[in-house]
């Protein structure tokens, strides 16, 4: 199996990715209009400021919405595996895929709460996958 | 921009249209240029204007032998094409250039000269945030909004299958098209999985093929051989690099705004409208065009093509080519909803609307990433 495609973090986003390594995730919020949002950048999308802080996102999230992919990519395994959308606590969206659950429609049922799982791939980056809350 | 002070005097898609081994990409631009100037009698030295996708508008000139004193390159994906047709108008309006050709060509299926799809490298928005989850092209990214969609409105599976079945009708109608036997709902849901709720029958099409256009201005569109066919309104916008940053997984922001313009520009109401095209890379688009441009209320697109309005004898006839999901889909597909809208507007479609006056064409560029629309009439100003 050829290595799973992972990201290579830019200066804007250095923080995020270290975040995961340490096992947090990481979000940033606008100090003038105090928006949320993702992915990182160091000014508002909302607004434009440039005040913006970083903080410890809580890590909980619901499932927004997905597929399951039947033709896997080759770094991906041999399995049908779901490409998700999760919406965070927080307000924003990410891409992610869903852990310790089956990768089936029935298993996997909009709404359904989760929680952030981090998944080391290299010494540098962890990936943020979701499991359904305990 | 001006309603109908421009027209599209030359319209024509590649000779051969499916499989085409034997034409590179940009023999595919070339050959579909060829088409649409022989179709307007116009030779290369007569266009002053270009603009093109997938190859650079310097590519083009210098293949065809053009030396414009107007070049766009807009690269927003399928729609680009659309965004071309309103960024030439314009440029006509101010006197930029007189007659511009705008062109399409891919090897889609036989990936003669062409590149490799997507991929910004891992330090690109979607390399860090998207391609590490999986994504495998369009069919496992276009379509993840639509669970979300479904759920909101309370509908099942069954409301992707309505689009492919009403849209072979009409491919049935003609004979460029790849696909052509009629289908079932039955068909579509048995139909193999490729990415849950997608089936295969709910995807389009991967073919080889290009496509031409060329406009002038009103004034001078009436020296041609061919019907002009004019510019009545035109809307474009951009939304996300990203399908898990839509502003709104049920709806497409950038439609809205695209088709708000058009109609505004246009100056006409909906029930104006004879035929409609919406790009269809997968069966959900004409849902969320149908609901985004106005036609119908948010979650009742469905039932409305399920109830025939869009089918052959339908109030709105809709993708009356076959779409991308019969007809033909090289990748960037809105070339070809535009070459509809055109030869309907001539009255010249395979499956002609009887007596239709106003077209309106709805792009999609990338995936929900891009919008562009272009409202086309055959009425005289
Ligand atoms: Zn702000």
């Amino acid at each position: 199996m050829p290595p799973r495609m992972l990201p290579d973090p830019t200066p804007e986003t250095r923080h995020f990715w270290d975040g995961c390594r340490e096992g947090e995730l990481r979000l940033q919020r606008c100090s003038s209009c105090s928006e949320s949002y993702f992915p990182p950048r160091p000014f508002c999308p909302k607004c434009g400021s440039r005040d913006v802080e970083t903080y410890k996102a809580s890590g909980k999230a619901v499932l927004w919405s997905y597929v399951i992919n039947m033709r896997p990519r080759p770094d991906m395994g041999t399995e049908p595996y779901a490409i998700a959308v999760v919406k965070l606590d927080e307000g924003p969206t990410m891409m992610t895929n869903i852990v310790d659950c089956p990768q089936t429609p029935e298993a996997l049922q909009l709404d359904m709460p989760l929680q952030v799982s981090f998944s080391k791939q290299s010494d540098d980056i962890s990936l943020p996958l979701f499991a359904p809350a305990k | 921009m001006k309603q109908k002070s421009v027209a599209v005097v030359g319209a024509a898609e590649t000779t051969k249209m499916g499989v085409i081994p034997d034409l590179s990409t940009i023999g595919l631009h070339a050959d579909a240029a060829l088409n649409a100037l022989a179709d307007c009698g116009l030779k290369p030295s007569d266009i002053d204007g270009v603009a093109t996708a997938g190859i650079s508008p310097t590519e083009l000139a210098w293949y065809l032998g053009i030396k414009p004193t107007w070049a766009d390159g807009t690269q927003v994906g399928g729609c680009s094409f659309m965004l071309h047709v309103r960024h030439a108008a314009a440029a006509i309006n101010e006197g930029l250039c007189n007659t511009v050709l705008i062109t399409h060509g891919e090897s889609g299926k036989s990936r003669v000269g062409a590149g490799r799809f997507g991929g910004g490298g891992g330090s690109s928005l979607n390399g860090q945030f998207e391609m590490p989850y999986g994504p495998a092209g369009p069919p496992t990214m276009f379509t993840i909004p639509v669970l979300r969609y479904l759920k909101t409105y309370g509908l099942t599976e069954e409301a992707l299958a309505w689009p492919a079945v009403i849209q072979r009708e009409w491919a049935a109608k003609n004979p460029r098209s790849t696909f052509k036997d009629p289908i079932s709902v039955d068909d579509v849901m048995n139909s193999r999985m490729i990415a849950w709720p997608f089936r295969i029958l709910m995807c389009c099409l991967v073919t080889d093929g290009g496509g031409a256009l060329i406009l002038t201005s009103a004034e001078r569109a009436k020296d041609f051989p061919t019907k002009p066919v004019y510019v009545l309104g035109t809307g474009e916008s951009v939304e996300t690099p990203l399908i898990s940053q839509m502003y709104d997984a049920t709806s497409s922001t950038a439609f809205k705004i695209s088709g708000k313009k058009a109609f505004e520009e246009a100056g006409i109401k909906h029930a104006d409208v004879d035929h409609l095209m919406v790009y269809d890379a997968f069966a959900h688009l004409p849902l969320y065009g149908l609901e985004d441009l106005g036609f119908c209320k948010p979650g009742e697109a469905a039932d409305f093509i399920k109830e025939r309005n869009t089918a052959i004898g339908g109030k709105l006839p809709m993708n009356t080519n076959g779409g991308g999901l019969s007809y033909m889909h090289s990748g960037m597909y809105g070339m070809y909803a535009l070459q509809e809208s055109v030869r309907q507007m001539r009255g010249v479609a395979p499956a002609q609307v009887p007596g239709a006056k106003i077209s309106v064409c709805q792009g999609v560029g990338g995936m929900f990433g891009a919008a562009g629309t272009v409202i086309f009439s055959n009425e005289a100003p």
